[in-house]
């Protein structure tokens, strides 16, 4: 503990203490210019999280793979003796009738709300780029829908789409469309999720949007209108190829964030009626902690191919991101 | 821009604001709706007549899950700081090899889906007794706000002047201690940010607390809300008020910390 000579060198009282804590985390020798040092104190700083990543990260997607090729009943689970069955478990999720209708919902869940999150976001946006009294506030307004616990909207919403006592049919039936039962019928249950999820990621998408329209000089603007062009021609020659980038990196975010979702549909309609609202991660759910039976190797399988397709639009996503810090 | 104009747009975003942030007056509004009011057809717009036995049923009923959540908040918050801001400091300023691999980890482990990751701890717990505690949740909350942080702290360390880190060195300040004195201090907006996303995020779980505290004595009020809305689906002004108290951090949020908020979406941008 007394030997760290740069430190203490300094003579300061300050110093001696820093000295000596220094001796437990960040390794003995406190460097003074001498890389193979330096990289030790880096290593000491970074392995809190090295470490974290492993035990709960690694490990718990490695238990996930093992669930996944293993048959594991709730016995199982706890003496630990599933039998190893290979792929089998792939193969019968490939195989269930339940399979084709959670990657049709997923793919509609997904691509539905994204298209609608980017559209209203995008022209939002638009529409704050010019500031304008209390714009900045009301801007900040926006976020709330994001803020919020996932279980406080899911709720509201369940209770908003209500079939007999909900303010949507209120409304509705006040310009006279008979009764919806958004949540109950197969025909709207997957709607009404993905109308509450497009509520959900709005303000992400006008947040992310918003941001890179600060980056377009303002100088184009006045450019084109003097040329003559109106608003609508500015936004198409101007704003929507200039912001490009940072709509496919905010589209691929989305995709990633909402290929995961979970609670909002499970919350609302727990996947049902039916099948009619199961998206994939919301099926891997309900087979582990669903039901009174949990399922986890096929649940585990599920999840393992979500990774897979989630993965798949994460490297286009690095691979944007790196082209654009390049640029 | 000509007053008008100005005048004509605001008028505008108080509607577009109105509209999108109905679905949170209608929560307030179906929390002070008496009982016997909660089926009318058409519902009251506005609650003329408020009630408050929503919110005391939150009080008699709620305090011990919001305790919880609040526990599992703060303890979020400490290990999120304690595991990533001295991996920032490493990664931003003391050029730690395999960085860019480490990275690269951090941004792929973004998008693993938070379902599996609950069914790997689920695996986990079940062998070390984990389950239905306090900590075995602290720790799998912990591992949505932990690469966040690394990466917000990464952004913004690497911003730290090099002048005044070489200059501490020539002062005879160690790496922690430079971390300690210099880099931590500068980098408190930073500790804000990612404290306050951590705690946001701890606090709104659900698939963690519905995966693995199902049958805890303490449950977090996401799993309270979730537990009433199965067990009691008439008294949904209750139900409401409870999520009224459970959004209460997302407000205080929003009203104290915003700047911190645009900081934390934006750090991605300003990188290098």
């Amino acid at each position: 503990m007394t030997s760290s000579p740069a430190a203490v060198g300094t003579a300061s009282s300050a110093a001696g203490v820093a000295a000596r804590r220094s001796a437990a985390p960040a390794g003995p020798r406190p460097p003074r210019r001498s890389t193979p040092s330096t990289q030790w104190a880096a290593v000491a700083f970074a392995a809190p999280l090295i470490v974290y990543l492993v035990v709960f990260y690694a490990y718990p997607l490695f238990r996930n793979i093992e669930l996944s090729v293993h048959d594991y009943t709730i016995r199982a689970f706890v003496q630990g003796d599933a039998e190893f069955i290979g792929f089998e478990k792939y193969a019968d999720v490939f195989a269930s009738s339940a399979f084709p209708t959670a990657l049709v919902n997923t793919a509609l869940f997904t691509f539905v709300s994204i298209a609608f999150q980017y559209t209203i976001g995008l022209a939002l946006a638009v529409f704050f780029q010019k500031s304008f009294r209390l714009s900045g506030v009301l801007r900040g307004m926006f976020l709330v829908p994001w803020l919020l616990p996932l279980i406080v909207s899911a709720s509201t919403w369940s209770w908003m789409l209500n079939s007999d006592s909900g303010i949507i049919n209120s409304v509705l039936q006040s310009f006279g469309i008979g009764q919806i039962n958004w949540l109950t019928s197969p025909d709207f249950a997957l709607t009404s999720v993905i109308i509450a999820n497009i509520w959900l990621g709005i303000p992400f998408n006008l947040v992310i949007l918003y941001s890179g329209l600060q980056n377009i000089p303002g100088e184009l603007y006045e450019a084109a209108s003097l040329d003559g062009a109106t608003g609508w021609q500015q936004f198409w020659r101007i704003t929507f190829p200039l912001l490009r980038p940072v709509s496919a990196i905010t589209i691929l975010l989305g995709l990633i964030y909402t290929l995961k979702v979970v609670d909002v549909i499970w919350i609302m309609t727990t996947g049902g009626p039916g099948n009619v609202s199961t998206t994939l991660a919301v099926w891997s759910y309900r087979e582990a902690f669903g039901t009174g039976q949990p399922a986890f190797s096929p649940a585990a399988a599920v999840g393992n191919l979500l990774i897979l397709i989630a993965l798949v639009f994460g490297f286009v996503y690095l691979y944007l991101q790196r082209r654009q810090e390049e640029s | 821009m000509t007053p008008t104009r100005s005048w004509w747009r605001t008028a505008l975003g108080l509607v577009f604001t109105a509209l999108m942030l109905f679905p949170v007056y209608w929560m307030i509004n179906v929390s002070l709706t008496r009982t016997s009011d909660l089926r009318r057809n058409p519902p009251h717009w506005f609650p003329w007549d408020p009630t408050f036995e929503g919110y005391a049923a939150v009080f008699d009923q709620q305090l011990p899950a919001l305790g919880t959540s609040l526990l599992i908040g703060g303890g979020c918050v400490l290990l999120t700081l304690l595991v990533s801001a001295p991996a920032g400091y490493a990664l931003a300023l003391l050029h730690l090899r395999g960085g860019g691999t480490l990275n690269f980890v951090l941004l792929v482990a973004q998008m693993i889906p938070a379902v599996v990751m609950a069914m790997g701890f689920y695996a986990v717990y079940v062998r070390l007794d984990l389950l239905n505690t306090v900590w075995g949740l602290i720790v799998a909350d912990s591992t949505i706000a932990v690469p966040f942080g690394v990466l917000l702290f990464t952004a913004f360390m690497s911003g730290i002047p090099k002048e005044m880190l070489q200059a501490a060195r020539i002062d005879g300040a160690g790496a922690w201690r430079t971390f300690r004195s210099i880099v931590l201090p500068l980098s408190r907006n930073s500790i804000l940010t990612v404290s306050l996303f951590a705690f946001l995020w701890a606090w709104s779980d659900f698939i963690f607390a519905s995966t693995l505290n199902r049958n805890g004595d303490l449950i977090p009020i996401t799993l309270s809300i979730y537990a009433y809305i199965g067990n009691n689906t008439t008294q949904w002004n209750s139900i409401m008020a409870t999520a009224v108290v459970a959004s209460i951090p997302a407000a205080v949020l929003l009203v104290v910390a915003q700047r911190y908020v645009a900081a934390g979406v934006t750090a991605g941008a300003v990188k290098d």
